[in-house]
Formats: C-alpha cells, sequence, structure tokens
C-alpha cells in the first residue's frame, strides 16, 4: 500500500534534505522549528494489465460510442499525440503512447481504414528528432509510417496545413491542423503528467498555430492562472475550454484517450532519488555519494548523457476515452489521487531544488530562461487552493544557471537572453514591445520548420510562464548559481543556502518559515 | 623410386600391425583371470533358442536430460552460451531483434513466468539464435525442444545438445506421452521452452505443417506462447548447405498468446501460426501493411506458393531479397551536436 504524501516539521534529528541542484544534487540543512519539507505520496499501484486496460478504454468509452463503432472504410483517421515534453523522463519502452496507438490501428485495420496519419502535437514546441519519434511510437508504427510520409510533425508555420475554425465569443481565434480539422475522426492520445495536460489543451494548443496560441499564452492570462493545476482559477484552462466549444462545433469529432502516470520516476541506481532521506540505507547512501561527486567532476555534457539517459520506471495507473471533457474530468480526479499532498498554510520562503529536466529541453541544455521557467512557472505553480510561499515572500532555487544554450534547439532563447532581458524583465512590456518580432521572424520560422528549434515566440511564452510566480513573490535567490547570469533574469545570486536565507531575511525577517517542495517526483501542494 | 616408397610402407604397415597384435596380446593376458573366472564376472550366455528383449538404448526420446540441469552444468551452460554460442550468433547471422518490448508486461512481474516460443524453423542456427535473441529474464532457464532422431542418435550429440543447448529430446516419429510429460514438467518447474511447431527444419524454404504440441503445453500449463519470426537463416545455413555462409537476419517475436476460454488446441495452434505468419509480413513490408493485411485475410502463407518446381524455388529468392538480408546496408544517421 503506497504511502500518502505529508509534510514533515524539521527538527534537530531531521537529516539534511536532498536539494537537486542541475545536473546533480546536494545535501542542505534547513533551520529546524520552522522549516517543513513537503514530500509527494509514493507511487501508486500500476495497471498489470495494461494492454487489457487500453483495449478496455477503447470499448467502453465515456459519452461516446466505442471506437470501433466510429471507425468505417473510406474514413479520414487521424491519430494525434503527444510529443517529447511528456512524459519526464522519458519513460521505459514500450512507452505508452505506442502501446494506444498499436491498438487503435489494429482496430482501424480491422475495420478496413486506409486512411490513417499520424501527427505529433507539438504546438511550437521542436520537431521530435527520429531516435524521440521511435521511442515515443515503437519501431513498427515508426518504420510503417514514417517512410510513408504518414507520420508527421505538427508545424504551425504552414499555412497551407491550417485551418480556421472560429472565433471564441471573447474573440479568440482557433486554427489547427488541417489534417486534424479535416478528419473524420481525430483521435487524441494523450499522456497526463500533471493536472493541467491534456482535455481540450492537447488539441487546441497542441495542434494549432501562433494565431490561436496567442490568445492565451500571453502575461494577462499566466498571472490570472491560479495556478495551471486547478482548472477552476486557470484562465488559461478557461481560454482553452473556450476553444474547445468552437472546436465541438465546427471542428472534427474527436476521441480522445487520456492516462495517468504513477510517480515512480527513478530507476535503479537513481531510485534514493525519490526515497526519503531517513530512509536511505548504506546502498543508498553510497549511490548518492558515487553519482554526486561524479556528476559534479565529470563535464556538463557527460552529465547531461548520464541524466537524460534515464528512462523512468512510471507506469499507467489509469486510462479513459472518449468525449473530451468527460474524459478530462476522470483524469484530473486521477492525477490528483496520486499527486495531492495537504499543506496548512503558506510560508514566508519556498525552497526548491531545480532538477535537469523541464519539458523544454528534453536531450537539451537546461538554459537559464528555462530555469527560471521550471522554477516560477512550474513548481511555483505546484499548489490548488493559494500558493505555498505568502504574497511578497521569497522564493529560493537551487540550480547553477550557467550563460549555456543549445544553439541547436534553443536559438531564439540566445537573443531573447541578450537583447530582450537586457532591455526589460518585465512580461508585460516585453510582450507588448518585442514579442511579434520574434514570433515573426523568418529565420526562427524556417529554423521551427525544418530544423530542430523551439519557435521563435518560444521564450516569451517561457517567461510569461513565471510572470503570476514573478509578480506573487517578493524576492527570487538563486544558490549556486553564475552570478552574471541570474542578475540578468533579475534574480538574487547566493553562493549558499544559508546566505540565501540571510539575503532573504531583508524582505521577510529574521525568522521566517520556509517550507521546501521536495520534487521531483510530482506532487501538487493542496494548501489550505 | 616408387617401388622404395611402397617398400617403406610396407614396412609401416607390418610394424603397426605388430604393434596391435602386442596391444592385443597385452589386454588378453590383463583380461585372462575375469574370463576364466565366468558368469557373473562376465556377461552371461544366451541360451539356444531364446530370445533376448532388445534393451532400451538410453538415447533418441530416451536420453535422460536432467543431468544437463545440474548446477555445474547450468554454469558451464551460461558461459557457453554468452560466449561462443552469442559470438557465432553474430559473426555469422548479424541479428536484427524486434518487438521484445511486447514481452515487457511478463518482464514486469515479480517472478517472469515461464514461457513457450514458437519460431519458424529453416536452419540449425535458429536454436543459437534464439538463445541470443530471447530476453534475460528467459535465456538462462531455458529449455528446447530438439529432434530425438537428429540431435539424440548418438551419444556425443546427445551429451553436447543437452550441455550447450539444454535441449531435451522430442521423438518426432511417434505420439508418445514421455516427450510431451518431460516438457511439461519443465514448465511446470519455471523453464521456458523452445519449440519448432514445424517439427524440423524447412526443406526449400518455405514453412511445413504445424504440429500442435506448443499449443498442448500452453493449455495444460497456462504458460503464455509467444509467436517468434526468424528471417533470413536459411540463406546462412539452411538443409543442405555444407558450410555456412554469413549473412544478416531478423528476429520478430510477437505479442504472448493464451489460450481463450473453450478454446480447442487445434484452434489455438491455428491462430500461434497466423500470428507467426502476420510477424512473418511485419517482417518483409511493416506493421501496419500486415495488419491491414491480417485484418483482410491477405497474409502470405508460411508455406509459401501454392504452385511448385522452379517457380516456388523462385520464389524463395524473391522472398529472402525482401527479407533483411537483402536490405541495403545503411551507414550511420545524421548526429546533431552533442552539447
Amino acid at each position: 500500500m503506497p504511502r500518502p504524501g505529508f509534510v514533515l516539521d524539521v527538527d534537530k534529528s531531521t537529516p539534511p534534505t536532498l536539494f537537486w541542484h542541475g545536473e546533480g544534487y546536494r545535501l542542505e540543512k534547513l533551520p529546524a522549528d520552522r522549516s517543513r519539507i513537503v514530500y509527494a505520496p509514493e507511487p501508486h499501484d500500476a495497471i498489470d494489465d495494461i494492454d487489457g486496460a487500453i483495449r478496455h478504454a477503447l470499448l467502453n468509452p465515456i459519452d461516446a460510442d466505442p471506437l470501433p463503432a466510429q471507425l468505417f472504410p473510406g474514413m479520414k483517421l487521424t491519430i494525434a499525440f503527444d510529443d517529447v515534453s511528456l512524459p519526464l523522463p522519458k519513460m521505459r519502452r514500450p512507452d505508452l503512447r505506442q502501446r494506444i496507438i498499436e491498438q487503435v490501428l489494429t482496430m482501424a485495420a480491422d475495420a478496413g481504414v486506409d486512411d490513417v496519419e499520424l501527427i505529433a502535437a507539438l504546438a511550437l514546441h521542436r520537431r521530435m528528432h527520429d531516435f524521440e519519434l521511435r521511442h515515443a511510437l515503437g519501431d513498427r508504427i515508426y518504420d510503417a509510417f514514417e517512410p510513408r510520409g504518414l507520420l508527421t510533425q505538427h508545424d504551425a508555420e504552414d499555412p497551407d496545413n491550417l485551418a480556421f475554425l472560429g472565433t471564441t465569443p471573447e474573440g479568440e481565434e482557433i486554427e489547427i491542423n488541417k489534417r486534424a480539422a479535416e478528419s473524420d475522426l481525430l483521435v487524441y492520445v494523450n499522456i497526463n503528467l500533471v493536472a493541467m495536460d491534456g482535455g481540450w489543451k492537447s488539441t487546441a494548443t497542441g495542434l494549432a498555430s501562433y494565431r490561436s496560441l496567442r490568445h492565451h499564452h500571453n502575461p494577462q492570462t499566466m498571472e490570472a492562472s491560479h495556478s495551471f493545476m486547478d482548472q477552476h482559477r486557470s484562465e488559461l484552462h478557461k481560454s482553452n475550454w473556450r476553444m474547445g466549444k468552437v472546436m465541438r462545433e465546427h471542428g472534427p469529432k474527436i476521441f480522445q484517450i487520456e492516462t495517468t502516470l504513477n510517480t515512480d520516476t527513478f530507476p535503479d541506481p537513481f531510485e534514493f532519488l525519490s526515497k526519503r532521506e531517513w530512509e536511505w540505507k548504506a546502498k543508498d547512501r553510497g549511490l548518492f555519494l558515487a553519482s554526486s561527486k561524479s556528476l559534479d567532476r565529470v563535464p556538463d555534457r557527460m552529465a547531461r548523457k548520464i541524466l537524460h539517459g534515464i528512462e523512468a520506471p512510471h507506469q499507467l495507473t489509469s486510462i479513459q476515452a472518449g468525449e473530451v471533457e468527460a474524459v478530462h474530468k476522470v483524469t484530473t480526479e486521477n492525477v490528483y489521487e496520486q499527486q495531492l499532498v495537504e499543506v496548512q498554510g503558506q510560508t514566508d520562503i519556498l525552497t526548491m531544488g531545480i532538477p535537469y529536466i523541464c519539458p523544454y529541453n528534453v536531450h537539451s541544455i537546461m538554459n537559464p530562461i528555462l530555469v527560471m521557467c521550471t522554477g516560477l512557472g512550474y513548481f511555483f505553480n505546484l499548489y490548488r487552493g493559494m500558493p505555498l510561499v505568502r504574497e511578497g515572500g521569497v522564493v529560493i532555487m537551487t540550480h547553477p544557471t550557467p550563460n549555456q544554450f543549445h544553439p541547436v534547439h534553443h536559438p531564439s532563447y540566445i537573443d531573447f537572453f541578450e537583447e530582450v532581458l537586457a532591455d526589460t524583465t518585465d512580461p508585460h512590456e516585453m510582450s507588448k514591445k518585442w514579442e511579434r518580432q520574434y514570433a515573426e521572424d523568418d529565420w526562427y520560422r524556417h529554423l521551427y520548420k525544418t530544423s530542430y528549434a523551439y519557435h521563435g515566440v518560444h521564450p516569451f511564452y517561457m517567461w510569461y510562464w513565471g510572470s503570476h510566480g514573478m509578480q506573487h513573490a517578493g524576492r527570487v535567490i538563486i544558490v549556486g548559481g553564475d552570478p552574471t547570469t541570474v542578475r540578468k533574469l533579475g534574480f538574487v545570486p547566493a553562493s549558499t543556502l544559508n546566505d540565501a536565507l540571510e539575503i532573504a531575511s531583508d524582505t521577510v525577517g529574521r525568522h521566517p518559515t520556509i517550507t521546501h517542495v521536495k520534487t521531483p517526483p510530482l506532487l501538487i501542494a493542496d494548501v489550505k | 623410386m616408387s617401388s622404395e616408397r611402397t617398400a617403406a610402407q610396407r614396412r609401416a604397415l607390418q610394424q603397426a600391425q605388430r604393434a596391435a597384435g602386442a596391444a592385443e596380446e597385452l589386454v588378453t593376458r590383463a583380461t585372462a583371470p575375469i574370463r576364466r573366472r565366468g558368469f557373473p564376472y562376465r556377461a552371461p550366455t544366451v541360451p539356444h533358442g531364446v530370445t533376448v528383449p532388445e534393451e532400451a538404448s538410453g538415447l533418441g526420446a530416451h536420453y535422460d536430460t536432467a543431468w544437463a540441469r545440474d548446477p555445474l552444468p547450468t554454469v558451464l551452460r551460461a558461459a557457453i552460451v554468452e560466449g561462443p554460442i552469442r559470438l557465432a550468433a553474430r559473426v555469422l547471422a548479424d541479428p536484427e531483434i524486434v518487438g521484445t518490448d511486447r514481452l515487457a508486461d511478463l518482464q514486469r512481474l515479480d517472478e517472469t513466468p515461464p514461457v513457450i516460443f514458437t519460431p519458424n524453423h529453416h536452419s540449425h542456427l535458429d536454436t543459437g539464435l534464439m538463445i541470443r535473441s530471447i530476453p534475460r529474464q528467459w535465456r538462462h532457464k531455458l529449455v528446447v525442444a530438439a529432434a530425438a532422431d537428429y540431435f539424440f542418435d548418438a551419444r556425443w550429440k546427445a551429451t553436447l545438445s543437452a550441455l550447450a543447448l539444454n535441449a531435451v529430446p522430442i521423438d518426432r516419429s511417434s505420439t508418445g506421452r514421455r516427450s510431451a510429460d518431460l516438457t511439461r514438467e519443465l514448465i511446470d518447474d519455471g523453464y521456458s521452452l523452445v519449440i519448432y511447431p514445424e517439427g524440423g527444419r524447412s526443406p526449400d524454404g518455405w514453412g511445413q505443417d504445424w504440429k500442435g504440441g506448443a499449443a498442448y503445453l500452453s493449455g495444460r500449463t497456462g504458460a503464455p506462447v509467444v509467436p517468434v519470426f526468424i528471417d533470413g537463416t536459411g540463406a546462412i545455413y539452411g538443409k543442405g548447405m555444407k558450410r555456412p555462409k554469413r549473412g544478416r537476419t531478423q528476429v520478430v517475436f510477437g505479442t504472448p498468446l493464451t489460450p481463450a476460454e473453450g478454446e480447442s488446441t487445434r484452434r489455438f495452434g491455428t491462430r500461434i501460426h497466423d500470428a507467426v505468419a502476420t510477424l512473418g509480413d511485419e517482417a518483409l513490408t511493416d506493421y501496419w501493411t500486415a495488419r491491414q493485411n491480417a485484418a483482410a485475410g491477405d497474409t502470405p502463407a508460411l508455406s509459401g506458393p501454392a504452385y511448385t518446381g522452379w517457380r516456388r524455388d523462385w520464389a524463395v529468392a524473391d522472398r529472402r531479397r525482401r527479407g533483411r538480408a537483402g536490405r541495403r546496408r545503411v551507414s550511420g544517421t545524421r548526429r546533431w551536436p552533442d552539447l
């Protein structure tokens, strides 16, 4: 029986706590009697018969006809699936997308469907490398569809392959992938890692163009989402749902397949990273020492190679298919069941260790913009109710924050860092002054379409992602970060956690309360 | 010159004969006391008019392979499997192994259950290739069903087969229970089984009729059947070839099958056969085409085209060209900067 998550009040006998520090990790001692640590629930039991569960979901959908009943000869079937940003870390093969799509294809073959296309729902993310597609879909699907041009990656900058579906009453335009829009049936295969994934966001964001995305990927929407993980208080969610209504009327028929995973995040020999420190055995301690010292000493690229090579053992805890909203309701409940941890009250200082990975640097470099986005965009938003840190409190992150960018994956990030951040760190201002220039830049557009680059506007979206956190926190400190880079982000560098607490005392006084979110594994703090 | 050589040879022959005679005399002298003492120190003589019933030879289907599963032979076999067999399979057949992800659910279980692998059979290489390809969880607790009349007809062959492959004899000529009981017991003890439902290597490069042994054993033991298609070994060391010729092969693992409620052995056997045929189609085309062909009932038969004669041989060559052996080697894929 997996143990639920819990909040540990730190006392003098509490062992030092593991903090992620980019491509490494360290142990930090939090002040006793005024600190607490939020631990994630243990991974829930996985479904044993995964293929059986998938089949059952396809044959018994929620508020929809069984999939085989919706398939007929001569139809146009499109299968869209989540891209490389999910799940994190990548899961062990066979990936769930492969298992689900193979069953969908089997049913399509049985029904005599010939016209089938697969689309990676990238939105403005970079295209997936061949090896990533193979990992997600398996060799069988890749070898069958890719050579015939039937496995494509959504191109949000190809006007000939986009279809305009309409406008919401709020004036939000909906433009999505043309093949998907003109299909008799669009099957969407989703992996839900956090509560904001899935639902109408799969299609209204994953298959959309910049024209569509700019309506909710902006500072106003992000600042009004409290948080992304709470549907009822997320403006991002509401915008996607409004778009969904238009898609329901004017778009393709959608068969949504959503899955939830348990939080079994790290395989052997990295299992200790998920364990509570006082339960570390001699082996865990040995592995921590060996791995942390090795990662500190090896070159960055080797550390990245080691860590990005991790394949998580997380497994399926639920699968549901059918009508988008009905399916997503069940999915969200299942995500909450795995990840929610009840926390009483807010704190003065929120600490978080930023790991080597976020959704936008898979097989890549965690650049300074992504450090900010992971801390203030993702980890800060891992709450329901109210933020873990009080308004005007301090957020302390640990990450080396080097001035390093992946030139192939993140070309526009480099210019954003040098040009835009030199001018302003205010999301609203940069949105007005700089966004369009980057979004419509021909070179970034070319790299997005033909290389493996994130869209030119993507660094802006990452910055907006953290705007609620920036607006809420009184000060942001990065421990161990490169001072010049950290200052350019508008944050304060500190050498050690104690230094950071000292710096924070200017804002929150001499005896602040401290809360550390120990993630990964993922959790959502249900703050009362 | 030639007469001198003949004389030398003659002398050598005489010397050898003398040496053999001396040895025989020595043995005769040494055993004389025993012979003098007669029965029971010597074998009994047989009375006239009495026929002694023929003693079981201890070979063929009667060969007892239990010794080969003792700890020492098991350790020796592990070394043989991981060393020479893997190396030979790699050097000779360069196998591409696909579809092992279909076994992920079984591998994930705390205790990996025994399974029955049912590949098609074109060559002696198939067994080595299977041992090389089968995932680690099953590889070291594996028995191979081998023809009793071929692999167990001589003591040295039987010993070698049992030691190196953990082979167990299967009687192909009669339907005795001994082989079935033995394999069933082994599966119950946790051993996985490689069994060739065709019963022997293909004589012409096409599949033969399938026997129902695997389906029967699965029904009796509950062990899932893993269909496997091996492509390319026939061209490397097919039946009738004097020596192997290096080539490339593909081993395709399928989704594990279990008999459905109330499904007869015959029907289940047909399902296994069809699954292997679909994997064969997948090896030559791709996953989606194979699925479409299977759904439409158009999967190419393992037994090949209906016609006979040279056209059948011609079709084998065509099939081999489309398989992995016939595909052009592709050089390394493009790499992005490793940052």
